[in-house]
């Protein structure tokens, strides 16, 4: 009765593994456990049960001993319940002190035996009560699952499996590695699985021992191998190993600070391209046509909840989700601005004070719009799978894919726009009347119209900047604020009226700022820029990039 | 000198009040002030307090009122603009006539709301953790002292996972520089060397947090068990969690306990990522007890909306809303002397089961508890407090406050009295 429950389980549970690699599986966990055990009988099931039962306890200490039995029987449920006690899926019944797997659904809190898969019925909150685990717990659960992972067929997991082993390098982990070395296929996780050795050589008696594995960790960049080192050059007692471990971690330092240099300069390029996509709306609306738009801000804030809204009606798409946001985000907001032009801005043209103060107030009216819409408080915008995570260099430097999607959707949208700008007729309106309204008018292009067709489509920039926010901060009707005046900075320090001088502008100021915040803080840093650019202005008027000829004159 | 001056004062207010009061201002209701924002930047926060104070305005009006009289809520909205409150809060009691005022989350505006009260002489609840280090005859501090909050998690950090370097990270404001100076001279007194402690501050509303993030990983890759101990307030946590999640730092490696990340911040949050990180309140919504089960059931109600979540602050009011009103039963009306004296010493239940306290220095008693997020945006409770543990106006780990103490009963009347030159300063607050 019970592996049949456990096939059930296992096929219903995520980790769903082909029927070999169980096979195997299981032969390995009794190799590292050193427990076999045998046919299971009706009393060990209920014995079992009585383990269980037991996890009810409010006290963690016990709870992680009783954790740490479960793991040592190894019985075919074990991995099943290790799963379900992560995700928080085992109750126990006030009543009868039983602990059962639990499903949670409208309320109503459906139990089924741990062991033999008998549904036991439904309870309502107050008749169950949440098996909880701490970090501690859930640590120890973590590792001994990892342990099960080092034969699973995705490479990608068993690397995961031998790092995640870099915490706790005993022999029995070592005397794994080893066994598993002679059957492991992939050169990444042979690799990984050989510093775990070495690490584990590193404190052998035998100190020639302790020197060849200190040669094989040389230039290493995961943090255990230098804490290691940094043991063995404090406490060893031969003193040729002393000289070799502190050589080794030389060697190490120089390469971390290469890399750190290397993650810096990262982190600039990914926070100038955040500054870019949010600024480079306003290039076009402030610099091409020189309408100061304190509403930038909300226009981005718009394209932030478009993201929501279309998560929240879409959500079995999440994935996709982001696709179908870009261009409603860049509708939504070009025509929340071409209704800010037409109905405010043209009847204040030429204006900019007036112009100033009247968007500063659409600015508050759109985020009270949004408070009585969507309540005040933040909503969840959720990251799609494939933007989440991290790739991984090496043991110091890793770059999250959020922010490389990010990099390359600033540049992209960055491209697309000057094309727009360059090689379509309305670009060339866009031009003509930024240039010279007048002369434009006398050639015949409705400046009226090109106006209202700039403005939408800064402010749809403006929206689709929204999307990317989305997936880095808060979707608050607050979000257009902490983004109004780093835009401005930006184009200012670029210079009014050249995307080019934007896209330089965002990067430079990133990559500065980033550099800077190690040294002065984050605080510190961000006066520091403040001071900069205003001297700069001092100096260059115009920014970085002026405008040159007859019509920069003119303005 | 000064107490004698108090004296006066009080016995003149108080003869004033039952001069006027009777004929003048016998309306046949009672008025209670609500001071939070509804607007700007705190609306994010304080909107739900305002609701929660209109819920439990409600709730006791089907109670039949206070002193056989209707209670009636004044909503103002001082939309996050510090100097506003104040002008709101005189508003409120001069033109208004409320008895008490429930509000603030900021500690800068309830800074800027002191000075009106005290020389109005009202009655003023405040409902959120802040950072100590002061006592007003006219406040009442129903959110956590840093010793019901700060010290406590710390410890749990230090005995229970065993952590050996910290990392304080905080928005570049009054309550986490506070906090965070208590908190260096606490660790510095169990032993923690400068090396092992990391300072860090941020802006408000910082929104890049790879840098910083980065500098935590390595801080915490030297073979200690770090932990990072969060000020960080309001709206820069989703980015720093959502970045914290990104590089890959799990709560059983590094992890976080904050001080401002509540039910409600999470709810902005897919918090799959952040399972295992920690925070410290005196309340949770998990909290397994009938008087919560009770309290949501009515806020969902009253709200209309299953979803919504209550957090520590609404506890606060809760408690402080109650213990208002059984001052005024005792005292037999809402005169804000005879409330302030009568309310010393008053329990009512709290939400997590058991009884909270008015204290002697205006802070009340409460559990402190610590709870690990979850993936469905809720904190299991993990660790609590054997007992409750009264409120510390003035913090025994700062050189300038550890010999002050607050006692407002008679004769000492004083919010920051030197037990060792025996005076007190003289400040009101």
């Amino acid at each position: 009765m019970a592996p049949f429950s456990y096939i059930n389980k296992i096929m219903k549970s995520k980790n769903f593994l082909s029927w070999q690699r169980c096979a195997s599986l299981f032969s390995l966990f009794f190799l590292i456990v050193g427990v076999f055990s045998p046919l299971q009988s009706f009393a060990k099931e209920e014995n079992f049960q009585d383990l269980l039962n037991q996890l009810s306890t409010k006290d963690f200490s016990e709870k992680f001993n009783i954790v740490e039995e479960i793991v040592q029987k190894n019985n075919p449920e074990t991995k099943f319940i290790l799963n379900a006690l992560l995700e928080g899926k085992i109750y126990s019944i006030k009543s009868t002190k039983k602990v059962v797997f639990t499903v949670k659904e409208n309320k109503k809190f459906t139990t089924t035996g741990l062991v033999n898969n008998e549904p036991l019925g439904v309870f309502t909150k107050s008749e169950v009560t949440k098996v909880r685990i701490n970090n501690k717990i859930r640590k120890k659960i973590k590792t001994s699952l990892a342990l099960l992972d080092l034969t699973h067929p995705d490479e990608s997991i068993r690397l995961d499996a031998v790092k995640s082993t870099y915490k706790s390098i005993s022999k029995e982990v070592v005397n794994t590695m080893q066994l598993l070395l002679k059957t492991e296929e992939s050169e990444v996780v042979r690799n990984s699985m050989f510093v775990v050795i070495s690490v584990y050589n590193l404190h052998s008696d035998n100190p020639s021992e302790r020197i060849k594995a200190i040669e094989n960790l040389k230039g290493n960049l995961e943090p255990i191998v230098k804490v290691q080192l940094k043991k063995l050059v404090d406490n060893d007692l031969n003193e040729g190993v002393r000289l070799k471990a502190q050589k080794a971690l030389e060697i190490i330092d120089s390469r971390i600070d290469i890399n750190k240099t290397f993650e810096t300069l990262f982190f600039g390029i990914s926070f100038g391209s955040v500054l870019i996509l949010a600024a480079i709306g306003l290039a076009i609306t402030f610099g091409v046509m020189g309408v100061i738009n304190m509403a930038h801000g909300e226009l981005i804030m718009l394209g932030a909840y478009t993201t929501y809204v279309v998560q929240l009606l879409m959500p079995n798409h999440i994935g996709l989700s982001i696709f179908v946001a870009i261009p409603v985000a860049f509708l939504v907001s070009a025509l929340v601005g071409i209704i800010i032009e037409r109905g405010i801005i043209r009847l204040l043209h030429g204006r900019v004070l007036e112009t100033l103060l009247a968007t500063f107030g659409v600015s508050l009216v759109l985020q009270q719009i949004v408070r009585t819409i969507f309540s005040p408080l933040n909503r969840a915008v959720k990251t799609p799978e494939w933007m989440s995570g991290a790739l991984e260099v090496n043991g110091i430097l890793s770059l999250t894919y959020s922010r490389m999607y990010i990099i390359a959707f600033c540049l992209i949208v960055f491209f697309i726009l000057v094309l727009v700008l360059k090689k379509t007729s309305l670009g060339l309106q866009v031009r003509a009347v930024s240039q010279d309204r007048n002369m434009a008018r006398a050639m015949g292009v409705r400046s009226n119209w090109v106006d209202a067709m700039t403005f939408g489509l800064g402010s749809g920039i403006a929206g689709i900047a929204g999307v990317a926010l989305s997936q880095l901060t808060n979707v608050g009707p607050n979000l257009g604020q902490a983004y109004i005046i780093d835009s401005f900075m930006v184009v200012v320090f670029g210079g009014v009226g050249n995307l080019w001088g934007t896209l330089i502008s965002g990067l430079s100021l990133g990559i500065i700022n980033k550099f800077m915040e190690p040294w002065f803080g984050a605080v510190l840093a961000k006066v520091f820029i403040l001071v900069f650019i205003i001297l700069f202005i001092q100096k260059r008027p115009r920014g970085l990039f002026p405008q040159k000829g007859r019509s920069a004159e003119v303005n | 000198m000064k107490l004698y001056k108090d004296i006066t004062k009080i016995a003149m207010v108080a003869s004033l009040a039952t001069a006027i009061s009777g004929p003048t201002f016998a309306a046949d209701t009672i008025k209670v002030g609500i001071l939070h924002s509804l607007s700007g930047t705190m609306a994010i926060s304080e909107t739900t307090l305002k609701d929660t104070m209109l819920m439990l305005i409600e709730d006791q009006n089907k109670k039949g009122g206070v002193l056989g009289k209707q209670l009636e809520a004044v909503v103002v909205d001082p939309a996050s603009n510090w100097p506003l409150f104040a002008e709101k809060a005189r508003g409120l009691i001069e033109k208004d006539n409320v008895d008490a005022i429930f509000g603030s989350w900021t500690s800068v505006s309830r800074k800027s709301v002191l000075p009106v009260i005290e020389e109005l002489n009202s009655v003023f609840f405040y409902p959120v953790q802040y950072e100590g280090e002061e006592s007003s005859k006219n406040v009442f501090y129903t959110g956590a002292a840093p010793n019901q909050q700060a010290i406590p998690a710390v410890d749990y950090l230090m005995n229970d996972i065993g952590v050996e370097r910290w990392v304080l990270a905080g928005t570049d404001y009054v309550y986490p520089r506070t906090t965070n100076k208590i908190l260096k001279a606490y660790l510095k007194a169990k032993g923690v060397a400068d090396s092992d402690i990391m300072i860090n501050y941020t802006p408000f509303g910082h929104s890049d947090w790879q840098t910083i993030v980065s500098d935590i990983r390595s801080f915490g890759s030297e073979g200690k068990q770090t932990a990072v101990v969060s000020t960080i307030n309001g709206d820069a946590n989703v980015p720093f969690y959502k970045e914290l999640g990104n590089q890959g730092i799990d709560a059983s490696d590094i992890p976080v306990v904050a001080f401002s990340v509540g039910e409600e911040e999470l709810s902005g949050l897919d918090t799959a990522p952040l399972v295992g990180h920690l925070a410290a309140w005196n309340y949770f919504m998990s909290v397994d007890a009938e008087s919560n089960y009770e309290f949501i059931d009515k806020w969902t109600a009253f709200i209309g909306d299953d979803e919504r979540v209550t957090n520590d602050p609404m506890e606060a009011h809760y408690i402080g809303f109650n213990m208002w009103v059984k001052a005024v039963e005792k005292a037999g009306t809402t005169d804000a002397d005879a409330v302030q004296e009568a309310i010393i010493g008053i329990t009512t239940p709290n939400l997590s089961g058991g009884v909270s306290a008015m204290m002697p220095n205006h802070h009340i008693t409460k559990p402190v508890l610590i709870g690990e997020i979850q993936d469905d945006g809720q904190f299991d409770i993990i660790w609590e407090t054997s007992g409750l543990v009264a409120g510390d106006a003035w913090s025994d780990f700062l050189p300038g406050s550890k010999d002050l103490i607050a006692d407002w009963r008679k004769p000492l009347s004083c919010g920051n009295y030197n037990v060792k030159t025996a005076k007190c300063s003289g400040q009101n607050y």
